[in-house]
């Protein structure tokens, strides 16, 4: 497998048990434009972050990111604002895999969730499972991805890794 | 996870064993495995994304019309012109690809039940999904899973009177929390279960993935294969659990349990309904949805009204979960008893669970309800309270207009 860049980017740091309601209210459901859904991304979220989510955003949170509903909704709307990753102490397995899924980076570093504070620069090299600071040169290992995981991220995401895959089934009939 | 302890046997649980039927094999929990799907759900929200995704993969056709279930839910009655477009999109849907298996107001759907975990009560595995898993599965009949640890969950000992299956999971998130089993499969058993109606076995595996479990089971017991019979659902081979089968053992003692109340906002945050202080008034009770809108539930409902009207100030919003158990609450006079009391019936809806229509709760407003979560701003106003009970619970505050014990009320 061939080595990815490492990605950057400025967190936004969230809090513990930030469940899909948080992220993306069920009154939004009804939407299905992801620039739409973006506009409501955390937007009830306490003390107020969402004008800080944009390219280069890395969302940084504790325990049990996005649990409660299977609602991918939640991850469109941060993969339509730019986000270039999530970082947690965990994940609720649904988010984990919506967010794969779409081809976004999900971490999990409870160190990071530790140490790093709001507004830091940090790097992750998905490919040696480590995330660093630059400013101070700190470093917290991760868990590498399974393979098959890497292998969504490296396509773009499970829409585009079936599409492969129906292309190389050829039509049925 | 401290209080779970290790088996370390090799013998396998439910799911495992039912996984590996499916093409798993003997991966070990922790190992990803692609798994064959006897059955792809999907609703208005998971669809509307699910289908353009479908789209885009360039798949001609889903993999069997047969196995493809399609249920609008979240928003019927349509409440708006974008919830009836979701409705429309996901009914063409089913006309273009030949899914017969569609369901919208009116007919009923056994399947049409949100939390998927709930398939439990029937002895199988159903796993919640997002719609590009769905779109996947739709076009390959396959998923990809993380083979979980497999947690039985012993209860040991006879709840006490009016408690119900809430008041058993309710039991397990108490110990849990609401992440405690994340990743893993629960698997609950004891007299308590083996003796356990359809309609309870339904609201115990309703909330396993508020433990942050992906699933929950029960092997069938005589109640559930009679259902089965009676729906002529074909039957299948039952898998039992192995003796020992299983990662980790978590006993929760319900010997005598109280009914039990969840506090906002978290699903884990679980306490016998005595011990909340009095006088937590409420401006809505809302009793029914996928968690308990059974035929069970309301008969609880009305036990626990005992003949009482709904308090002045306080209203009660019932949602039987189906067409076919509206109609039998109706044969048996518990919609003419509820209506009475000043209830509102409302059609099988997804509804105010999940803040989507018809209950929606405003700022500062505080409901008791019998549905599946209490996060902040869930059914409305993120300054809205929701507490979470059985629905004798529920009927006996609809009458005190405050949450009250049963018990003693």
């Amino acid at each position: 497998m061939s080595a990815t860049t490492p990605l950057s980017g400025c967190v936004v740091r969230l809090g513990d048990d930030v469940n899909t309601d948080l992220v993306l209210a069920g009154e939004y459901l009804n939407l299905t434009d992801p620039d739409e859904l973006a506009t409501h991304l955390l937007e009830r979220f306490e003390p107020p972050v969402a004008d800080r989510i944009g390219p280069g955003t890395i969302l940084l949170a504790g325990r049990a990111f996005g649990g409660g509903s299977s609602r991918e909704q939640a991850v469109l709307a941060v993969v339509a604002r730019g986000v270039t990753a999530l970082v947690a102490a965990s994940f609720a397995r649904i988010f984990f895999r919506n967010a794969v899924n779409l081809g976004l980076p999900a971490v999990e570093c409870p160190g990071a969730w530790r140490d790093v504070k709001d507004g830091d620069e940090i790097t992750i090299d998905l490919d040696s499972g480590m995330l660093a600071r630059p400013q101070d040169g700190a470093t917290w290992s991760f868990p590498a991805l399974p393979p098959f995981v890497a292998d969504l991220l490296a396509v773009g995401g499970l829409e585009q890794w079936t599409r492969k895959r129906l292309q190389a089934i050829g039509p049925a009939d | 996870m401290s209080t779970f302890h290790r088996s370390g046997s090799r013998s396998a649980g439910l799911t495992t064993k039912i996984l590996a039927a499916h093409g798993a094999g003997d991966a070990a929990p922790g190992a990803l495995a692609t798994v064959t799907c006897d059955l792809v759900m999907m609703n208005d929200v998971s669809g509307s994304l699910a289908m353009r995704s479908f789209e885009r993969m360039g798949a001609a056709r889903v993999f069997d019309p047969e196995r493809v279930v399609l249920v609008a839910d979240h928003f019927v009655p349509a409440k708006d012109v974008r919830s009836a477009e979701l409705v429309r999109d996901l009914r063409r849907f089913a006309e273009r690809h030949g899914i017969e298996h569609y369901y919208e107001l009116g007919r009923t759907a056994e399947a049409g039940i949100e939390h998927t975990c709930t398939y439990g009560a029937f002895g199988a595995l159903g796993l919640g999904f997002g719609s590009t898993d769905i779109a996947s599965a739709l076009a390959l009949g396959e998923v990809w899973v993380r083979m979980p640890e497999t947690i039985r969950i012993e209860f040991v000992g006879q709840p006490g009177p009016w408690t119900a299956g809430k008041d058993l999971i309710l039991a397990v998130l108490r110990q849990t929390g609401s992440a405690g089993a994340t990743y893993g499969a629960l698997e609950f058993s004891g007299d308590v279960v083996d003796g356990l109606s359809v309609d309870d076995r339904m609201a115990l595996c309703n909330m396993a993935i508020e433990t942050g479990a992906k699933s929950g089971i029960c092997a069938p017991n005589d109640a559930v294969l009679d259902w089965l019979e009676d729906r002529s659902v074909p039957r299948t081979d039952v898998l039992a659990a192995d003796v020992g089968g299983y990662d980790h053992l978590l006993r929760v003692d319900v010997e005598g349990l109280p009914p039990l109340v969840a506090r906002p906002p978290d699903p884990g945050a679980v306490t016998a309904v005595d011990e909340l202080p009095s006088g937590l008034l409420l401006d809505q009770v809302y009793v029914g949805n996928c968690s308990n809108g059974t035929l069970s539930d309301l008969r609880q409902l009305v036990a626990g009204l005992a003949g009482r009207r709904v308090a002045l100030g306080t209203r009660l919003i019932v949602v039987p979960a189906s067409n076919a158990i509206h109609r039998a609450a109706l044969a048996e006079g518990l919609i003419e008893t509820l209506v009475t009391a000043g209830a509102v019936i409302v059609p099988p809806t997804c509804g105010a669970c999940f803040g989507g229509h018809m209950g929606i709760l405003g700022p500062g407003e505080r409901a008791l309800a019998t549905t599946n979560r209490n996060f902040r701003g869930r059914m409305g106003h993120p300054d809205s309270e929701v507490y979470l009970s059985n629905a004798a619970v529920a009927g006996a505050s609809a009458a005190a207009g405050a949450i009250v014990d049963p018990r003693t009320s």
